[in-house]
């Protein structure tokens, strides 16, 4: 427990010893090793009336006008947020390589809050992954993905309603292989305690925040004894401490088969890194895919980063068709992550009412709407609910 | 062994008539292997299964995902055939805990594994007429582990200039799986996404009781359920769904050429089926095994 203190200590120390402008990436990444994982989320930010700057990366393609619309909805509402923009087109950098401009680290430093549209993958080497450097700088440990039939958008599920909890830094993703000899290769899946026990943590304390009745951790431990094993005794022991919220277990397997048949019994869903990526879009798939899907990333200290994970759409950008559904719902995940409830679900049941009278459509819900009149719609809604 | 023996006993029920069913088409055809070798495979103990697997060198996993007539799921008119990989991957069972708390778990892929699973996939699309294989993987992610997988499935393509190939990321997979399923024709993967495809395939076709699967190795095939669950809370209560298991039987009868005996009894579950008087648990309805397999049987003697 002492221990844990000092770490905590030191960490802040460094957070503040940080003087403006110097590169803030070793000092997260420091604390992404030493394996912290403390239930210090603070929210100092919870009081409703002071204004918050939260750090908006448009992206590319149609990025920028869904990013506009959430800007014109959040006005509209009048949640107290205000926009940092931030370009995160790579720069070239003395040793030749592309590198995320800095002053995407330094925001993100300062607002501790992100809200990102999609991105184009820079194609040919040398470029630096964004999801991962951000991911890296800021122990972005768990990915969340709520789940959520939308009413009016008819798919052959309905009544959908749970969250994947992805475990997001290591597992098969630790990116450790080499080939042993010609035509036989080793890719080594990793998994710690102190990532395990954190994301478990973090998905009970999700599932207290948001009223949720039970969290299931997923896994293949009769397959993975040991690595799997590890994961799934974490997160019992986290279970043993969290009481109040129910515990079950269940296969991947057993999982998928019984997600299509009928999702209805699941609830909160915590999981490695690979399960987590494969059923978090599965059931993005079960309500309509990845248009209609939030998501989060969730740090340390505070640190969060929400984002819609659809394409950049090139072939419609700039034309006023897309849909910004996914990412206004990620702003939503993202209010509540503030403690700013009320302004979320205000917005939530604007868009939702919207979606579900059907008049202003986007071509991918099947309508002939367009993104400003969608927009439109959603803030009107927003306006004469406030 | 006593667990062996036990799932022995446990199972006794479905694979009664398993016997009673193929002794009377046909008495000597090898019901008793099959009969052990389903028994190993509803066994609870998966490692027995990898066991077997990879002592028998049983390489391919088939499973045919064809939806019943008359048996409403969500999504209609489903027609496609997993094949996976499962031999290596990441059941290679290799586990050590490197420093307290840190674990490391080897997925070996290999050249000559990829290879062979690939042709195999290929020749089934040949021979069974069908039109296109999906290579499934996660590359993007696993650079040199799936890589190499989907390097060797994209050789072995051109060997097959008829057959349409294609491949897609597994997490992308399985959300067209549940969202647009008619697209898929024959889809190959290594060993763990297609433990989680055969199962969330069969969740749109009605679950693990429906979906018969097939093992093949070079000289050896086994005829088994194609989402393998223990279903452990069922065991003895005659309530379980034999449909998966009677259909793999009509597999079997169909790889030893006896395709009327196959068609006879095949014809007669599926007419059960779409008649609707006769459902186990699973599938909605309030009978047992038992009856069910009474229905099959009064159905066959009526033709």
């Amino acid at each position: 427990m002492a221990g844990k203190a000092i770490r905590t200590v030191i960490s802040q120390s460094l957070n503040i010893s940080k003087s403006p402008g110097s590169r803030i990436l070793p000092v997260f990444q420091n604390k992404n090793h030493d394996g912290l994982h403390s239930q210090t989320t603070v929210r100092h930010y919870a009081s409703q009336s002071a204004q918050r700057k939260v750090t908006m990366i448009p992206g590319d393609g149609i990025g920028p006008e869904i990013s506009q619309a959430v800007k014109e909805i959040f006005a509209a509402a009048g949640a107290p947020v205000t926009w940092e923009d931030v370009d995160v087109t790579p720069v070239k950098g003395p040793d030749g390589l592309f590198h995320l401009p800095q002053k995407i680290f330094d925001s993100m430093a300062e607002t501790k809050l992100g809200l990102k549209g999609p991105l184009a993958t820079p194609i040919g080497k040398g470029h630096q992954s964004l999801n991962l450097a951000l991911r890296k700088a800021f122990s972005l440990y768990a990915n969340v993905r709520p789940c959520k039939s939308i009413e009016g958008y008819q798919t052959p599920y309905d009544n959908v309603d749970l969250v994947t909890i992805r475990e997001n830094t290591e597992g098969e993703y630790s990116g450790i292989e080499h080939t042993i000899v010609d035509g036989v290769v080793q890719s080594i899946k990793l998994i710690t305690e102190n990532a395990s026990r954190r994301v478990a943590e973090y998905a009970f304390q999700y599932a207290r925040e948001n009223k949720r009745d039970s969290v299931t951790a997923v896994h293949k431990a009769n397959i993975m004894r040991m690595s799997d094993g590890l994961f799934l005794k974490c997160c019992r022991d986290i279970a043993a401490m969290n009481k109040d919220i129910k515990f079950k277990e269940a296969y991947l397997d057993t999982v998928c088969l019984n997600m299509v048949q009928d999702p209805k019994p699941f609830d909160v869903l915590v999981m490695p890194n690979l399960y987590g990526d494969i059923l978090s879009d599965l059931c993005a798939g079960l309500i309509g895919g990845l248009g209609v899907t939030p998501s989060g990333n969730i740090g340390e200290d505070g640190v969060a980063i929400f984002e819609s994970v659809h394409g950049t759409a090139p072939d419609i950008a700039g034309q006023d068709k897309a849909n910004p559904t996914a990412l206004l719902l990620s702003a939503v995940m993202m209010l509540r992550h503030m403690g700013l409830t009320e302004y979320g679900d205000r917005i939530e049941s604007a868009v939702l009412s919207v979606i579900r009278d059907g008049e202003h459509l986007t071509a991918d819900l099947g309508g002939k709407g367009t993104c400003s009149g969608f927009t439109k719609a959603i803030c009107e809604r927003v306006e004469s609910s406030s | 062994m006593s667990s062996v023996r036990e799932v022995f006993s446990a199972v006794n029920v479905p694979v009664d008539f398993e016997e009673l069913f193929i002794s009377e088409v046909q008495p000597q055809a090898s019901a008793s292997f099959k009969t052990v070798v389903d028994s190993f495979r509803r066994g609870v103990l998966q490692t027995l299964n990898m066991k077997i697997r990879r002592e028998l060198d049983l390489f391919a996993n088939v499973v045919v995902v064809k939806s019943l007539p008359g048996y409403q799921t969500r999504h209609k008119n489903l027609d496609f055939v997993i094949i996976r990989e499962q031999t290596e991957g990441e059941y290679s069972a290799l586990e050590h805990e490197s420093v307290p708390g840190v674990i490391e778990c080897l997925k070996i892929v290999t050249r000559a594994n990829s290879m062979r699973i690939a042709k195999f996939a290929f020749d089934y699309a040949m021979r069974h007429g069908r039109q296109k294989v999906t290579a499934v993987h996660k590359a993007n992610i696993m650079k040199l582990g799936d890589g190499l997988f989907l390097q060797c499935c994209e050789e072995v393509s051109h060997i097959y200039p008829k057959i349409k190939y294609e491949s897609m990321i597994i997490d992308n997979c399985c959300m067209q799986l549940v969202s647009n399923p008619h697209q898929f024709d024959v889809m190959v993967m290594p060993n763990l996404y297609g433990n989680i495809v055969d199962n969330l395939a069969a969740g749109l076709v009605g679950g693990a009781g429906v979906v018969p699967g097939e093992s093949y190795s070079e000289d050896v095939a086994i005829f088994e359920q194609g989402a393998r669950h223990a279903f452990a809370e069922a065991v003895g209560k005659n309530i379980a769904n034999p449909t998966a298991t009677l259909l793999a039987g009509c597999n079997l009868l169909r790889h030893i050429h006896l395709e009327y005996h196959a068609r006879l009894i095949e014809d007669a579950i599926l007419q059960v089926i779409k008649s609707g008087k006769v459902r186990t648990k699973d599938m909605g309805g309030y009978d047992c095994t038992s009856d069910f397999t009474n229905a099959v049987i009064k159905s066959l003697q009526q033709q």
